[in-house]
């Protein structure tokens, strides 16, 4: 066990490292970073004391461990726009993210587990083929798509919501809605596959052998067991909600991580863009370990295995 | 006693399947609407009927023809330029095709090429190449290809090769699995035993191997780029301004939604929507006939 963790971690770390130097020397060869991290405009004074300043002027191996000793101190540079420090704001947003990809997760989890145990146990018949036709739905419709038709029928022609902003509960539906709808699609999918294995199991037929009714047999029986691949994937979901929010925050004008990524782009802040993707895919990789192991200590066989 | 005839004739073998049979499996309905889409992109030029560039300031939002104050003359409308939607949408059609099609293919040769090397020689190729893969699949595509369209600057041929940058994982990861079983074939083992070098065994034998499910995987990738695509140009950093794209054009029709100009959003949205439906419908169908292998994925 203690050779997987550490196995694992070692991955994980090395994930982290390729990750860094990616995103450090795609900066480098695509151009002088210093036209990225001064204001645009800015005389050539400016650019050479940002140079001398960040040490540009060294070689790339030392400028690569000031990039990674600063990263390691939660230090991501500073906002042109803001003109605070990266990671101060990524903390103030990071609360709105997580309330936005919570609530899109738990519609998305309403909607996708009901649809994918009902498609499951209808297999073949109309529930499943309308299962079928949603979840190619969910996945083919963009969600800034569905976002602006949501801002279209219920805030321009209904007014029942309104259409952008942060606030109350009515400010969290839409964009929730918008979000959580491809994974729904995800998550129903998995449901029914899942579910149709665990019906197809011994257990299951013993338990119907039993002669006890379909329905408690579903509820009881099959249902738990099916739920545990959902639920997984749920939370790495979760985390993945938060970091691709950037286009339903961008519709719907929310103040999280997504919102601040295009304003970076948009303001031409190119430290915030760069503190939002290594924090995104930090926590990416943090998830992927964490679950990992989790399923490593339930199933002692992985251990084994790779 | 003697057998008759009847007895040791053969059941009748199942007729080779016609090509009216096969056609029939096909997928009508998504093909149909991939090849007017490729059609329009390709004939765009004489089938629109305006310059999408160019608009008249005086001709700012009209309405479709069937709405009140709408004209033949602009069928979809006009937007908050006054160019013509349906001229728009055209050549939209040709951004969205031209960076679909080459950014899958550029992700597939990457990731084929990569998949080949790392399943066929193995060892520390293989743990360098699938460690890359690894890293490269923790960052979610659309935030990555973000950060890439922000430091080189957006293009249109940019957003195809960062899109191929991004995407080609998937290919890697299932090219190098189908490749670690053929490499115990018998065929390539032969073809070891013949004396052929790894790079002919790689080029000739392997390769055909896997074609099959480079193919399904694009198909279903499709989608997934004309999406990203669009939430670039959406962002601002995908295809500049004034090229008519697709996602540009939701991004532009967005300041007039509140005001109910609902055809600056919803024609463009309806024509990405059913691009993306067509190739997942397509991608699957294939991934059914071409690779029973994949039916689980």
């Amino acid at each position: 066990m203690k050779q997987f963790v550490a196995r694992r971690l070692g991955y994980s770390l090395l994930s982290l490292l390729l990750l860094s130097l990616t995103i450090f020397f795609f900066v480098r060869v695509t151009g002088d970073p210093a036209a990225l991290l001064v204001e645009p405009g800015a005389s050539e004074a400016d650019i050479a004391a940002i140079h001398q300043q960040f040490g540009l002027d060294r070689p790339l191996w030392v400028q690569y461990g000031l990039f990674m000793v600063n990263l390691f101190r939660g230090d991501f540079g500073q906002s042109f726009y803001y003109q605070t420090p990266v990671f101060n704001l990524y903390l103030d947003r990071l609360p709105n993210s997580l309330l936005l990809a919570a609530v899109a997760m738990a519609f998305s989890l309403l909607v996708g587990i009901p649809t994918g145990i009902l498609a499951a146990v209808r297999v073949g018949r109309f529930w499943d083929s309308a299962g079928k036709i949603f979840a190619l739905l969910g996945l083919s419709l963009p969600s800034f798509f569905v976002g602006l038709v949501l801002i279209l029928v219920f805030s321009v022609y209904l007014g029942w919501l309104p259409s952008s902003g942060f606030g109350g509960v009515w400010h969290i539906l839409m964009p929730a809605f918008a979000l959580g709808w491809y994974f729904a699609a995800s998550h129903m999918r998995l449901t029914r596959s899942s579910m149709l294995e665990v019906l197809g199991s011994e257990y299951i037929k013993l338990a119907r052998l039993k002669g006890l009714p379909q329905s408690l047999v579903i509820a009881k029986h099959a249902f738990k067991n099916a739920l545990i691949p959902v639920l997984t994937l749920a939370g790495i979901n979760l985390v993945l909600m938060i970091n691709v929010a950037v286009v339903v925050e961008t519709v719907f004008a929310w103040p999280g991580i997504g919102r601040l990524l295009y304003e970076g782009i948009s303001f031409r802040d190119f430290p915030v863009v760069q503190g939002v993707v290594i924090m995104g895919g930090t926590m990416i990789v943090v998830v992927n370990l964490l679950v990992d192991i989790a399923y490593a200590v339930i199933d002692p066989r992985i251990r084994v295995e790779t | 006693m003697s057998i008759t005839t009847e007895t040791l004739v053969l059941p009748a073998s199942s007729p080779p399947r016609s090509s009216a049979r096969r056609s029939r499996d096909l997928p009508l309905i998504p093909i149909t609407i991939l090849v007017v889409i490729a059609l329009t992109a390709i004939f765009a030029n004489f089938l629109a009927p305006h310059n999408p560039e160019v608009g008249s300031l005086t001709a700012r939002f009209r309405p479709p023809v069937w709405q009140a104050g709408g004209s033949l003359d602009h069928i979809l409308g006009t937007d908050q330029l006054g160019r013509d939607v349906l001229s728009r949408l055209i050549f939209g059609a040709r951004v969205s095709l031209v960076v679909g099609f080459t950014a899958v293919i550029v992700a597939g040769v990457i990731g084929t090429t990569l998949g080949i090397l790392a399943g066929y020689i193995g060892g520390w190729v293989d743990q360098a190449i699938m460690r890359l893969t690894d890293a490269w699949l923790a960052l979610p595509g659309l935030t990555f290809a973000i950060f890439l369209a922000a430091i080189v600057g957006p293009s249109m041929w940019n957003i195809v090769i960062i899109l191929g940058a991004v995407y080609w994982t998937r290919y890697a990861r299932v090219v190098r699995g189908e490749v670690l079983s053929l490499k115990e074939r018998e065929f390539v083992r032969l073809a070891v035993v013949a004396g052929c070098s790894r790079m002919a065994i790689m080029w000739r034998h392997i390769l055909p191997n896997v074609v099959n499910s480079a193919i399904v995987l694009a198909t279903l990738m499709l989608g997934v780029v004309i999406v990203t695509e669009a939430s670039l140009s959406f962002l601002g950093v995908g295809v500049p301004p004034p090229q008519p794209a697709w996602g540009l054009m939701l991004s532009d029709g967005k300041q007039g939604l509140m005001v109910g100009y609902w055809w600056l959003t919803v024609m463009p949205g309806c024509c990405i929507m059913l691009m993306v439906l067509s190739a997942n419908l397509l991608g699957d169908w294939l991934r059914v006939k071409l690779d029973p292998q994949l039916r689980q994925l």
